[in-house]
This record gives structure tokens, C-alpha cells and sequence, in this order.
């Protein structure tokens, strides 16, 4: 960012930022193999580079146990390190996605048990927050951010509130979250996330043609989009995770003091502490008590 | 027994406690007759059912002996007790659906009708305008009662909000008294003699009565034996007219001379008591300095036809100098106050000055009685303000304090939450969808990586073919998205519509609502005539639905997607009540299995 003082900014001078799912066990699961995804991603970046000059990109990989930054466009050296097989952003970026695989790998000492895992969007939702804030504060020439998230893994209502903070926040800086699932079902976290925020959800029909869908939908700069016809999901969905057992539901109950989201009835609110129901009258020592006590 | 009439032994009794008269009960559609057994009893009875305003029954299983309930619309109750419950059903389906028969029994316009009154004529009136004034009140009215399916009763019973409340605005309302100060309305001054007019008018005379207690208790003191209405008039205005002269000195002067002139210029005493004794109401813990910054008299123009800035207040001849603020607080005082004599009472002073005086008479004693009761309040609140913090024990007020925790606890929680379920979860080969061990499925991953490494990317990404079909895909997707849905958010998918598919939607929507509302209210069915009801409900409903059907295949098929979207709801509405219906029948059919199979 340094290096660019010079450069003139216009409004159509996009940051984007790619969260690339990397979570294994989904990968092997999906009738779209990794590498044909990679290389119609990697693609994708090229083309976004060449459009404008000054557009960055950034990659973060969302990974099963961890996440990373795997490729920043205005820090990455500009020539090809081995072998001139392939231009040096896919060299760089293939280089440092299968050492993060490694890392990742090393991090997890568990095997997923059930159901097909889901990768730590959250994780990744918040680097990328945390970075376009970084490039919110390098001064007042700074291009437009947002968030691409190609994502295949399904939700994980565990991390419902963690996700939600970051659309919230996202939504507060102004940040749209744009998403590409090429996972079986539709994503309600990515749903909600493109909704919250003005962003385009796209669950592709046919994934070998991936690199159109991308170039066609989420290639174009931010003022420039206001001038399109983008795809317009034709429902949300809207469920929430419950904070008691993690579960997705479309009914339950909410503290009306906090807005924490619970499954079934409980007497107190696990978040805030208050109590609920009819247990009005003798509460006042007894339960004080007891919230003290270390919940869990 | 097919509705014609139905014959049961029973014992009459006028009260529950009385043993009763053996008998037998005969029931036609009109009218009930009771025959004693022994022809000798006095009992013999004969009423017609358009006199009975109720009936009720002893409830099957209930220790009660089987009895059956009338109670005429005079206020009489007629008791008759069965042998057995079986034939009290029967005679309660019987009477419920002699008493539900509205149209076929003539019936003059006075007596009851059904199960309700008839309306009065106002009620009647009321409705015609309703209808007149709703089309689409008139179009359901129509729809419904002039086919059947709901009776008129039935049609306003859900809708006797409308009916009061609109009685309730005709209502008259009081008028208050105008704002306009009397100082404003100045003397007519004739330019060439020296002769003031003044217009008095019998609303003038309220308001100078109710704003000056004292030249009412003149009036009423001196009129008509000292002097006449005139005379009296002539010294009121005259002692006016030296008020707007300002000159203080002639004022004094005059009511030295003459003590009734005197009258009007003193302050007033019956005033000044009274304006003690609201004082002593004030609140005192009011915080008189709370609306300081309410003041507005610096704003121009205030409309007031005097300016109290330049009345100069003269020590010596206070008494006969009333500030601006004294007559301003004085009038506020009257106007909010209101009046209570009506317009009819405006005719001359005299009536005027009586009118006056009865109603001061009834305030007085209302102002007593709320003047002790306020005093106990006020005291009890001044104890409260006065509260001396140390003296009194703990505020215990059933709150629960708030204690919002910090959210790293809960993220803890979260995490330790996380780590249990995984903990807890059996580990074990049983994967469902992933196949592959954690060490497979990176391992296979990491080789699809290199492999790009080493073949690099295929010459064409897409396919042109795939990317036409995508682009195609697409871009139908974003112009059906666009055209069908609306740019606006609030453009109404109704407005896509043409304007018979709209109207004619509407209007469903508006019949089904009111069918649902009926047949939901007439559950659970206790009598014959809900069930008769219900019965009609539902065929009514039967047939809006293959309305919709019918609505739906009539449009094209570009808007019939839309169509179907708004329809089903409608026919989701209809068809859960259907089930109800059926489900209910199911359950009466069950329940009235051993029985035999005759009335209905």
C-alpha cells in the first residue's frame, strides 16, 4: 500500500477479497474437484487483476482447522520464483495454499465423526474484516472493498453468532459479502450475509462453468454494479442458530432483554442472566446466588 | 320424526327445586306445548318459540338429572326434566333448530328473532349506512347473506365494533368557549359625539359573569329590585370604560362617589377567595422553575389588544388597577373550566345569570368533595417527596438486577460447548457423507494442488458451450427475476395483474376472511344451529375454492406463477379449516355412533 501513493484512485478500483474454502473434507465429497475449482478460482483472480490496474485482491483460505492469508496481490513478488510453467500469482498463491494445507493438517488432531464438517468461515470472515480496516485506516486513497466468499462446506450453526457479528460489522463498514456456493444446499449464513450487507448470493447451477458465473456476477466494480441487473435471490433464509445446543431452527424463543435465541423454554437467560417465566416472586435472593455459579 | 314434531315424556317444573309435573312435552317447529298427565293440573303449557330467548341444558355426565332450560323473553325460565339423556338430545337439537329458523317463521317486527333481538330501527338505519358507505361491506353483505350462508345477525355480530363506533363519533360534542379575550372586542367609539357604545350580547353577559364572580353576585343582588338590567349595564360598562382609559385617578374618583360604580372597579373578593383556595391545591412539590423556558411573550404579535408593559402600576391607586396578567390567568382560568350552560339558555341576562348561579351551585359541592380528597393525596405525597433516605428501610421492589456478563464468558462457553459436542460425539469410522480419513482427504487435496502445478490450467477455462449455457442461465434468470418481481420493492405484485384478477383476488381474500372468522368462532359446535351454520360455512367454502382453482387455470401462464403464490395462502386458510371440519365430524360421528340415528 506504501508503494502507491501516486496511483489515482477512481471509484472503480476494487479490493477483493476471496475467501477460498479449503476444507478437505468437503472437497473430496464434491462432484467439482478441487482442481478444476482452483484452477477456474485462480482464473478468476487473473482476470480481476487485469481489469484495473490498481485492483488487489487478497485470498484468505478457509480451512477446516485454521485460516490464512494465502495470496495478497500488493505484496506478492511480481516474478515467477521456479519454473515459468505458470504466471507467478498462481505459483505464489498454489505454493502457499498447500503449505497452509499442511499447517492446517498439523492443527487438527481429530477426524470429523457424522456429518459433513464445516470450515471456519467466521474465522475467515473476520481476517477479511480485519484487513479492508486495515486499508480503511492506510488514508483517504484507498479502493473499494469487498468480500467473495466461495464456499462449498455447509453452515456450522456453531458458529452462527461469530458469523453474524461479522455480517453485522461488515454491514457497518459499508462492505458488502458477496458469496458463490458450490455446496449441495443453499448456505443461509451466506444467504443472510449477502443479504444483510448488499451483496449477491449465487449458488451456480452448473459448476464447470464456474469461471463464467464469477467473471459474469462478481467481476464488476462496486459503482459500477449499481448500473446492472445482478442475479436477486428469491428467497432468504432466515433461521438462526439456537445458543444453547447450536441447532439451526425457524421457531424458538428470545430473551427479551438480550435477544439471545433459545431452542426450548428455559428459566433464565444463559447470556444475560435474566429470568423468565413466572418465577417472579422468589427469585430475587435465590437466583442471584446462583448465577454467580459457573455456568456450562 | 322427520322435523315435524317431536313428542317426549318430561316433568314441568317452574323452578329446579320444584318436584314437578309429570307429562308430555310436544315440540313443532313452531311452537312447544306441555300436557300434564293428569288433565286436572293447572300446568298446561303452550308458547311459541319466537318468544323464547334462550335455552339451555344440563350437560351430558354431569350428576345433574337431564334438564332443558327456556327462558321466554319475558324473563320467565320453563324447566323440563327427561327421563333420560337421549331424549333431552334430541329435544335440544330439536329446540336449537326451531329457534335458529329465522326466515320461515312469520314473525312480526317486535318480537325476538332467532337467537338475538331484533335490531332497532336506529341499528337498522346505521347498517344501511355502513353498507352504503363500504362497497366492500356491501359486496360481502350481499355475497353472503343474500345467499344464505350467514343470516344478518350473523353478518353484524362480528362487526358490532363498526356499529358502535360509529354511534359513538355521532355523539354531539360540547362546544367550548371561544379564546377570544372580551378586552379585545373594544367599545365602539363614534367619532363626532362623545358617545361610547358598547354591544352587549347574551354570550358577552356569560363570560363577563363567569370571569367577574362579583358583578354576578351584583346582578343577582341588585336586578331588577334596585335598579333595572339596563341601569345596571350602563355602570358596568361605564366602570369598563374607565378601565381602558387607564386613568386610574378618575376611576378612583368615581367609585369614591358612587359605591355600585365602586363595585366593578374593586378587585374582586369572591374571585380572590377562590384563587386562594386553588393556591392552597397546588401541588408543592410542582416544580415552578420546570417551565420557565416555556415562555412566549416575546414572540410579536401575540394577539392580545393590550400591552401590559405599559401599565404602570401606581402604588396609591392599586386597588383599581388590574394587570394584564390578572384578567389573561382569569380568562385561561374560564376557558378550561367550560361552561355549562347550553346555547338554548343564551336568551336574555337574567336566564343568563341564573343558569349561572345553579351550575356554580353543583360545582361548589363537586369542588368540596374533591377538595378533602385531594388534600389527603397531596399530603400523601409530600410525605413521599419529603423522603428522608436514611430513616427508611431498603426500596425492595421486585426487580431482578440486569447482569449482562461479559461476552468473552459466553465465547468461552461457546468454544468449551464446541469442544463437548466433538468430545461427546462417538468417534468412529461411522462417517456418513466423508468417506475419507482427515489424513486421505488432505492428502488427496494436496495432490489435486500440485497437480495443476504440474499440468497447468486447461487451455480453455470454460468451455464455450458451458459458458454460453451459463450466460444464458443467467441472464434468464436476472430478466424473469426482474420483470415478474419488480424493480420496487414495494410495487405491489398485485399491480401486475389485470385489473378483473386483482379485483376479483380481493375480494376473495375478503370472503375467505370473513368465512374463516365465522366458522373458526363457531367452534366448538354446541348446538344444532352452529352446526347447521358450519354446514353452510363450509359448502360456501367448498366453492370459493374452486373459485381460486377455476381463477388460476383462467390466466395466462406467465402470471400464473404469480397467482398461485398469492392464492395459496388462501387456499391453505380453507383447507386447514376443511380438516378441521372433518376431523370434528369424525368425532361426532364416533361419539353419536350408539346412538340412534333418528333426529337431525
Amino acid at each position: 500500500m506504501a508503494s502507491v501513493p501516486s496511483k489515482l484512485y477512481s471509484d472503480d478500483v476494487s479490493l477483493v477479497m476471496v475467501l477460498l474454502d479449503t476444507n478437505p473434507f468437503f472437497w473430496t465429497t464434491s462432484s467439482l474437484p478441487f482442481s478444476q475449482f482452483l484452477a477456474q478460482v485462480l482464473a478468476f483472480l487473473n482476470s480481476m487483476l487485469l481489469l484495473n490496474q490498481l485492483n488487489q485482491v487478497v485470498v484468505i483460505a478457509t480451512g477446516y482447522n485454521s485460516c490464512d492469508y494465502i495470496y495478497d496481490s500488493s505484496s506478492a513478488p511480481n516474478h515467477s520464483s521456479e519454473d515459468a510453467r505458470l504466471p507467478a500469482l498462481y505459483s505464489n498463491l498454489l505454493q502457499k495454499l498447500e503449505e497452509f494445507m499442511i499447517r492446517d493438517e498439523k492443527l487438527g488432531k481429530e477426524e470429523p465423526r457424522g456429518k459433513l464438517a464445516s470450515s471456519l468461515l467466521s474465522g475467515s470472515l473476520s481476517m477479511a474484516l480485519c484487513y479492508i480496516q486495515r486499508v480503511f485506516r492506510s488514508g483517504p486513497l484507498h479502493p473499494q472493498p469487498r468480500i467473495l466468499c466461495l464456499q462449498g462446506s455447509p453452515d456450522g450453526p456453531e458458529q452462527y453468532v461469530a458469523v453474524m457479528n461479522a455480517i453485522f460489522s461488515a454491514q457497518r463498514s459499508m462492505v458488502p459479502i458477496d458469496s458463490c456456493y458450490v455446496g449441495a444446499h443453499n448456505s443461509a449464513f451466506l444467504q443472510q450475509a449477502s443479504y444483510i450487507t448488499g451483496g449477491v448470493y449465487v449458488k451456480p447451477q452448473h459448476l464447470d462453468g464456474l469461471f463464467q458465473y464469477l467473471v459474469t456476477v462478481f467481476a464488476t466494480d462496486l459503482h459500477s454494479r449499481s448500473f446492472l441487473q445482478l442475479p436477486r435471490p428469491a428467497g432468504v433464509d432466515f433461521r438462526a442458530s439456537c445458543f444453547c445446543h447450536k441447532m439451526t431452527i425457524d421457531m424458538g424463543y428470545i430473551c427479551s432483554v438480550c435477544l439471545s435465541i433459545f431452542c426450548k423454554h428455559h428459566k433464565k437467560c444463559s447470556t444475560c442472566g435474566s429470568v423468565f417465566g413466572q418465577a417472579q416472586s422468589d427469585n430475587t435472593s435465590a437466583s442471584d446466588r446462583k448465577r454467580k455459579a459457573p455456568e456450562t | 320424526m322427520a322435523s315435524g314434531q317431536v313428542t317426549k315424556r318430561v316433568k314441568y317444573k317452574t323452578s329446579v327445586k320444584d318436584p314437578g309435573t309429570p307429562g308430555r312435552l310436544l315440540l313443532t317447529m313452531e311452537k312447544l306445548a306441555f300436557r300434564p298427565n293428569n288433565p286436572n293440573s293447572a300446568s298446561k303449557l303452550d308458547m311459541e318459540f319466537i318468544y323464547v330467548k334462550n335455552h339451555k341444558y344440563t350437560k351430558e355426565g354431569s350428576n345433574k338429572a337431564p334438564m332443558l332450560n327456556l327462558t321466554s323473553n319475558q324473563g320467565a325460565s320453563y324447566i323440563f326434566e327427561f327421563e333420560n339423556y337421549s331424549d333431552l338430545q334430541v329435544c335440544k337439537e330439536f329446540v336449537g333448530k326451531a329457534l335458529s329458523k329465522p326466515g320461515e317463521t312469520p314473525k312480526p317486527a317486535d318480537t325476538s328473532q332467532s337467537l338475538s333481538e331484533q335490531p332497532s330501527t336506529e341499528e337498522l338505519l346505521l347498517r344501511m349506512n355502513l353498507l352504503r358507505e363500504n362497497s366492500e361491506l356491501q359486496k360481502l353483505h350481499k355475497r353472503f347473506v343474500r345467499d344464505g350462508v350467514l343470516t344478518d345477525t350473523e353478518f353484524w355480530a362480528a362487526r358490532k365494533k363498526l356499529l358502535n363506533g360509529d354511534s359513538g363519533n355521532k355523539s354531539k360534542q360540547r362546544v367550548g368557549l371561544k379564546t377570544v379575550m372580551l378586552s379585545d372586542s373594544k367599545p365602539l367609539i363614534d367619532g363626532r359625539t362623545n358617545k361610547v357604545t358598547f354591544n352587549l350580547t347574551p354570550e358577552i353577559v356569560r363570560e363577563i359573569f363567569a370571569e367577574k364572580p362579583a358583578v354576578h353576585q351584583a346582578y343577582l343582588n341588585m336586578v331588577p329590585n334596585k335598579m333595572t338590567d339596563k341601569d345596571f349595564w350602563t355602570k358596568y360598562c361605564r366602570a369598563e370604560y374607565l378601565h381602558h382609559s387607564r386613568n386610574a385617578h378618575a376611576a378612583a374618583a368615581e367609585a369614591a362617589e358612587d359605591e355600585e360604580l365602586a363595585l366593578f372597579l374593586k378587585p374582586d373578593d369572591i374571585l380572590a377567595s377562590e384563587t386562594r383556595r386553588k393556591i392552597r391545591c397546588v401541588d408543592p412539590t410542582l416544580d415552578m422553575e420546570a417551565d420557565q423556558g416555556d415562555d412566549y411573550t416575546h414572540l410579536p404579535d401575540h394577539g392580545i389588544a393590550r400591552d401590559g408593559s405599559k401599565e404602570i402600576t401606581e402604588s396609591q391607586n392599586e386597588p383599581y388597577i388590574r394587570t394584564l396578567l390578572h384578567d389573561l390567568n382569569r380568562h385561561g382560568a374560564v376557558v378550561l373550566e367550560g361552561t355549562a350552560i347550553d346555547e338554548e339558555q343564551l336568551k336574555d341576562t337574567q336566564t343568563v345569570a341564573e343558569a349561572l348561579i345553579q351550575s356554580k351551585k353543583g360545582n361548589k359541592i363537586a369542588n368540596e368533595e374533591a377538595d378533602g380528597n385531594a388534600n389527603e393525596e397531596k399530603l400523601n405525597r409530600i410525605s413521599k417527596m419529603m423522603e428522608i433516605e436514611d430513616l427508611r428501610g431498603s426500596n425492595d421492589l421486585p426487580l431482578a438486577p440486569l447482569s449482562i456478563k461479559d461476552p468473552r464468558d459466553y465465547f468461552d462457553s461457546q468454544q468449551a460447548c464446541a469442544l463437548k459436542t466433538s468430545r461427546d460425539a462417538p468417534t468412529g469410522t461411522e462417517a456418513l457423507n466423508c468417506s475419507l480419513s482427515a489424513q486421505e482427504a488432505y492428502g488427496s487435496l494436496r495432490d489435486s494442488i500440485s497437480q495443476i502445478k504440474v499440468v497447468g490450467l486447461n487451455d480453455p477455462i470454460v468451455t464455450p458451450e458451458v459458458a454460453m449455457k451459463v450466460r444464458s442461465v443467467l441472464t434468464h434468470n436476472i430478466t424473469s427475476t426482474k420483470y415478474h418481481l419488480g424493480k420496487n420493492p414495494r410495487e405491489s405484485v398485485l399491480d401486475g395483474f389485470p385489473n378483473k384478477i386483482k379485483e376479483d383476488l380481493l375480494h376473495h381474500w375478503m370472503a375467505v376472511e370473513e368465512l374463516l372468522r365465522h366458522f373458526w368462532s363457531s367452534y366448538p359446535i354446541t348446538t344444532a344451529y352452529l352446526y347447521a351454520k358450519v354446514n353452510r360455512l363450509k359448502d360456501e367454502m367448498s366453492k370459493i375454492d374452486s373459485q381460486l382453482q377455476e381463477m388460476k387455470e383462467s390466466v395466462q401462464s406467465d402470471l400464473r406463477n404469480q397467482l398461485t403464490l398469492l392464492i395459496r395462502p388462501m387456499q391453505q386458510a380453507l383447507e386447514a379449516a376443511m380438516q378441521h371440519y372433518d376431523a370434528d365430524l369424525q368425532k361426532r360421528l364416533a361419539k353419536s355412533g350408539e346412538r340412534p340415528n333418528g333426529y337431525v
